[in-house]
C-alpha cells in the first residue's frame, strides 16, 4: 500500500510496526542492547532504582487520594490514611521506606560509578543526567518530608530555606519567593505539595529517561572498565564480551529485586520507623510554629551534607582561605594552564580567599552544602587515572577510596548528632576530606604503578 | 596495623556514642502488654475516665476498641462520655485557646503521642508515659500543686493522685553555680518536699570537691500497696497509649511474616532462573 513501510513483523505487531518504532525500540534496548557479560553486585542497582521511582510514584498516586494539603488537615489526614483507609498504613509505610531506601539504592548505585569510571569518557553524560537526578532527588525528598506537617517537617524546612536567605543581595527575597509567605506556612505547604507531587516526578521521569538513551547511545562499563565494542566481535556484529540485556540481565535483575524486596518488607512489616531514622519520632508532633524543636536535623540521606554545612564556621573559612592561596600558587608555579588562563585561575583564587573572609560564613556554608553536590558534575573531568576501574589502579587509591566512604559515613553519623566542640572539629577534617578528595583528583589519580588491563573482560564467579 | 585503626575508629565510635546520651530523668522501661488484651482493655479504661477531657484523640474512632477484644456494646455502654456515637472520634470539647489560658500550655493531643516521644536509640514513648505519669510530687510552689520529675515545671496536675496516694522526694544535688566574679563553686542542695508539698531546702557550697556532677532523686511513695496497684495501671495505660498510637502494629507483623515467607521462596525461584539462563554463558 502507498505511503506504508516495509517491516519484517506481520499481523498486528507488522501494523503497529509501520506507524511505530516497537519492535525497533525492543531490539534497540532489550534483546539487542548488548551488555558485558561480567556485571557482579554492584550493578543491581541501576535497575533497583527504576523500581524504587515505580514504587514512589504508584504508592504516591493512592496517598494523594486521602491525603489533605492544608496546613490544619495534613497531620490528621496522614493518621487518616494509617487507621482508616484499607491498607492505608502499608502505602504510608512503602512511601516512607521507598523515600529512604530510594536514597540508598542511590548512593550505591553512584558508588559503583565511582569505582568503575562509569562516568569517563564516553560516558559524561549519563553521569550527568545522573547527578542532576540526584539533585531532584534531594529537592523531592526534601519537599516531600514538609507534607506530613510534623514538627520536623517545619522546622526542618525552616531551617533549610533560611540558608537561601544568605545568599548576598537577593538572599531574603528569594526565600520569601520560595516560602511563598516570610515564614514557613500554609502556603509553602501548598506550593511543596504541587512541586512534589506534580513539577519534580515529571522532571525525574524526563532525566531518568535521557540517563537511559544517553547509556544505551555508548554501552553499559563493566568492572573491567574496558570497552567490549573495542574487543572481537561475532558474526552478526555483536561484541563477545557482551549479552543481550534481554533475557539474561532481565532475569538477572530479577533476583536484585527480590533480595531488595525482602529487605523492604523486613524493614516495612517489622520496623517502619527504622529506630527513628525513617519516620522520625518527633515528626509525630503536629508542626507548632511557637514551639522550636531541641534538635532539628534533616532526615539521615542529608545529613553528610549537613555536617559540611555546619562545620563552615568563621574559622573554617580561614582554612578555605589558605586553600585557594596554596592552590593559587601550586598552579602558578606547577600547574600546565596555558596562556591567559596560567594567570587568571590563580587570581581568581585569590579572590576567592579573600571573598571566603569577607562575606559572611552562613553564605559559605551553603556554597560548601551545594558544592559538595554540585562537584560531582565535574567528576569525569577530574579523573586524570590512565585506567578506568578500580581494579588496576595502584592498591593505594584503594585505600584513598575507603577514606573518602568512611569519611561520607562519619559525616553522616556526626549530621544526625547535636553540635558539639569535638563534633564540630570532626566535621571540619571531614568536610577537608571530602572536598580534597575531588579537588586534588588531577594530581592524585594519575600518580602510582597501574596494573596492566587486560584485553578482554575478567569473569569472577558469582 | 589494621587492628590499631580499627581500636581508633571503635574508640571514637564509642566515645561519639556515649556523648550523645540524652539529659534529664532516667526514665524507667515499660512491662510490654501490647499483646495482652486484657490490660489494653484497662488502659482503654483509664484513658477515657482520665485523660479525655483535657486531652482529645482525635484521629481515634470509639469504635477501634473492638480491635483490643470490646463489643460495640461495651464501648457505648461504657466508654463513651464525650460524645454518644460509637463511630465518632475521640474529641473534647475544650479549645485549644481555652486549654492555653487554663494551663499555661494547651494539652497535646495523644493520638500518636508513644510515637512522638520515643528516642532514636533510647526508650520508647511508652517508656516516657509509664515513668512520666508516675513521678509526679506535691510542690506548693507550682500553681497546681504539683511537679514532676521527668516533665519539670509541667503544666498538668497530678490527675489520677487518689490511686496513686502520694509521694515524697529527697533529691540531693551537687552542681556548679556561676559567681558574679565569674569564677564558679560547687554547691550541694538537699531538697525534702513532705506529702503535703512543703520543701524543705539546704544548701551547702563545698570547697575542695573534686568529684562529677550528682542528682540523686528519691522518690517514696506514702502508701506502698496503693502505689504498686497504681505502677500496674500505668503500665496498663502506658501500653494502651503505644496501642493507639499505631492500631495496625500487631497485624502488620503477622502479615510481614508471611510476605517475607513468600518472597523467600521467591528469591529461590529467581535465582535458580538465573542460573538456568547463565549455566551456557561463558
Amino acid at each position: 500500500m502507498a505511503g506504508e513501510k516495509t517491516v519484517e513483523t506481520t499481523g498486528l505487531l507488522g501494523w503497529i510496526d509501520r506507524r511505530f518504532p516497537l519492535s525497533t525500540l525492543y531490539k534497540q534496548h532489550m534483546s539487542e542492547y548488548y551488555a558485558p557479560k561480567n556485571f557482579n553486585f554492584w550493578y543491581f542497582f541501576g535497575s533497583l532504582a527504576l523500581l524504587v521511582l515505580v514504587i514512589q510514584i504508584v504508592t504516591g498516586i493512592f496517598l494523594v487520594m486521602n491525603y489533605k494539603p492544608d496546613g490544619d488537615l495534613a497531620f490528621n489526614s496522614v493518621e487518616y490514611i494509617m487507621r482508616e483507609v484499607p491498607w492505608g498504613w502499608l502505602i504510608r509505610y512503602m512511601h516512607s521506606t521507598g523515600a529512604s531506601m530510594f536514597f540508598v539504592v542511590v548512593y550505591l548505585h553512584m558508588l559503583r560509578g565511582l569505582f568503575y569510571g562509569s562516568y569517563r569518557k564516553p560516558r559524561e553524560l549519563v553521569w550527568i543526567f545522573g547527578v542532576a537526578i540526584f539533585l531532584c532527588l534531594m529537592a523531592e525528598a526534601f519537599m516531600g518530608y514538609l507534607l506530613p506537617w510534623g514538627q520536623m517537617s517545619y522546622w526542618g524546612a525552616q531551617v533549610i530555606i533560611n540558608l537561601f536567605a544568605a545568599i548576598p543581595l537577593i538572599g531574603p527575597e528569594l526565600a520569601i519567593w520560595i516560602r511563598g509567605d516570610y515564614v514557613v506556612s500554609d502556603a509553602t505547604l501548598n506550593r511543596f505539595f504541587a512541586l512534589h507531587v506534580i513539577a519534580v516526578p515529571l522532571v525525574l521521569i524526563g532525566l531518568v529517561v535521557a540517563h537511559l538513551i544517553a547509556l544505551h547511545e555508548v554501552g553499559s562499563n563493566n568492572p573491567d572498565g574496558i570497552e567490549i565494542k573495542d574487543g572481537p566481535k561475532d558474526s552478526r556484529g555483536f561484541p563477545l564480551d557482551g549479552i543481550p540485556f534481554h533475557p539474561y540481565y532481565s532475569v538477572h535483575d530479577i533476583v536484585g529485586v527480590a533480595g531488595f524486596l525482602i529487605v523492604f518488607a523486613a524493614i516495612m512489616f517489622f520496623a517502619p520507623e527504622m529506630g527513628g531514622f525513617f519516620l522520625e519520632y518527633n515528626n509525630f508532633i503536629p508542626a507548632d510554629p511557637l514551639k522550636t524543636p531541641e534538635h532539628i536535623a534533616p532526615v539521615w540521606y542529608f545529613t553528610p551534607f549537613y555536617s559540611m554545612l555546619r562545620a563552615t564556621t568563621s574559622e573554617f573559612t580561614w582554612i578555605m582561605a589558605a586553600g585557594a592561596i596554596i592552590a593559587a600558587l601550586a598552579l602558578l608555579v606547577k600547574g600546565n594552564l596555558r596562556g591567559i588562563w596560567r594567570i587568571a585561575v590563580p587570581v581568581v583564587l585569590v579572590v576567592a580567599a579573600i571573598a571566603f573572609r569577607i562575606l559572611d560564613a552562613k553564605f559559605w556554608g551553603v556554597v560548601v552544602m551545594g558544592g559538595a553536590v554540585v562537584i560531582l558534575f565535574f567528576l569525569p573531568w577530574l579523573d586524570y587515572s590512565p585506567v578506568k576501574s578500580i581494579r588496576y589502579r595502584p592498591g593505594w587509591h584503594k585505600f584513598l577510596y575507603g577514606i573518602f566512604i568512611v569519611t561520607f559515613l562519619v559525616l553522616g553519623y556526626l549530621g544526625t548528632q547535636p553540635p558539639s566542640p569535638v563534633f564540630n572539629l570532626m566535621s571540619q577534617i571531614g568536610t577537608v576530606i571530602y572536598l580534597a578528595f575531588f579537588l586534588t583528583m588531577p594530581v592524585w589519580s594519575r600518580l602510582g604503578k597501574f596494573k596492566p588491563v587486560p584485553e578482554r573482560i575478567v569473569i569472577r564467579r558469582h | 596495623m589494621i587492628k590499631k585503626l580499627l581500636a581508633v575508629v571503635a574508640l571514637s565510635f564509642a566515645y561519639a556514642l556515649s556523648a550523645g546520651v540524652a539529659h534529664g530523668y532516667k526514665l524507667d522501661r515499660a512491662p510490654d502488654r501490647l499483646t495482652d488484651m486484657a490490660s489494653l482493655q484497662n488502659g482503654a479504661k483509664l484513658f477515657v475516665n482520665y485523660c479525655l477531657s483535657c486531652h482529645s484523640a482525635q484521629s481515634m474512632r470509639y469504635n477501634k476498641l473492638t480491635e483490643i477484644g470490646l463489643t460495640e456494646e461495651e464501648i457505648s455502654r461504657n466508654l463513651l462520655f464525650t460524645t454518644d456515637k460509637v463511630g465518632d472520634l475521640m474529641e473534647i470539647a475544650m479549645t485549644k485557646e481555652d486549654g492555653a489560658s487554663w494551663f499555661g500550655a494547651a494539652p497535646p493531643d495523644l493520638s500518636v503521642i508513644a510515637r512522638a516521644k520515643s528516642v532514636t536509640m533510647g526508650p520508647t514513648g511508652v517508656d516516657y508515659v509509664y515513668s512520666f505519669l508516675r513521678t509526679f510530687y506535691r510542690d506548693t510552689s507550682r500553681p497546681t500543686g504539683w511537679d514532676n520529675l521527668v516533665f519539670p515545671s509541667v503544666g498538668m496536675p497530678h490527675v489520677m493522685w487518689d490511686r496513686q496516694g502520694g509521694n515524697t522526694l529527697n533529691r540531693v544535688t551537687v552542681a556548679q553555680e556561676d559567681l558574679e566574679d565569674g569564677s564558679q563553686q560547687w554547691v550541694r542542695t538537699t531538697t525534702n518536699i513532705d506529702a503535703h508539698g512543703f520543701s524543705d531546702i539546704t544548701r551547702e557550697v563545698l570547697d575542695n570537691y573534686s568529684g562529677d556532677a550528682v542528682d540523686n532523686i528519691k522518690l517514696t511513695p506514702v502508701d506502698p500497696a496503693a502505689s504498686a496497684a497504681y505502677d500496674n495501671d500505668v503500665a496498663d495505660l502506658a501500653n494502651f497509649l503505644g496501642w493507639m498510637a499505631e492500631p495496625v502494629q500487631l497485624k502488620r507483623k503477622q502479615l510481614g511474616i508471611w510476605v517475607l515467607f513468600f518472597l523467600g521462596i521467591f528469591m529461590v525461584v529467581a535465582w535458580r532462573l538465573n542460573a538456568a539462563y547463565w549455566k551456557h554463558v561463558r
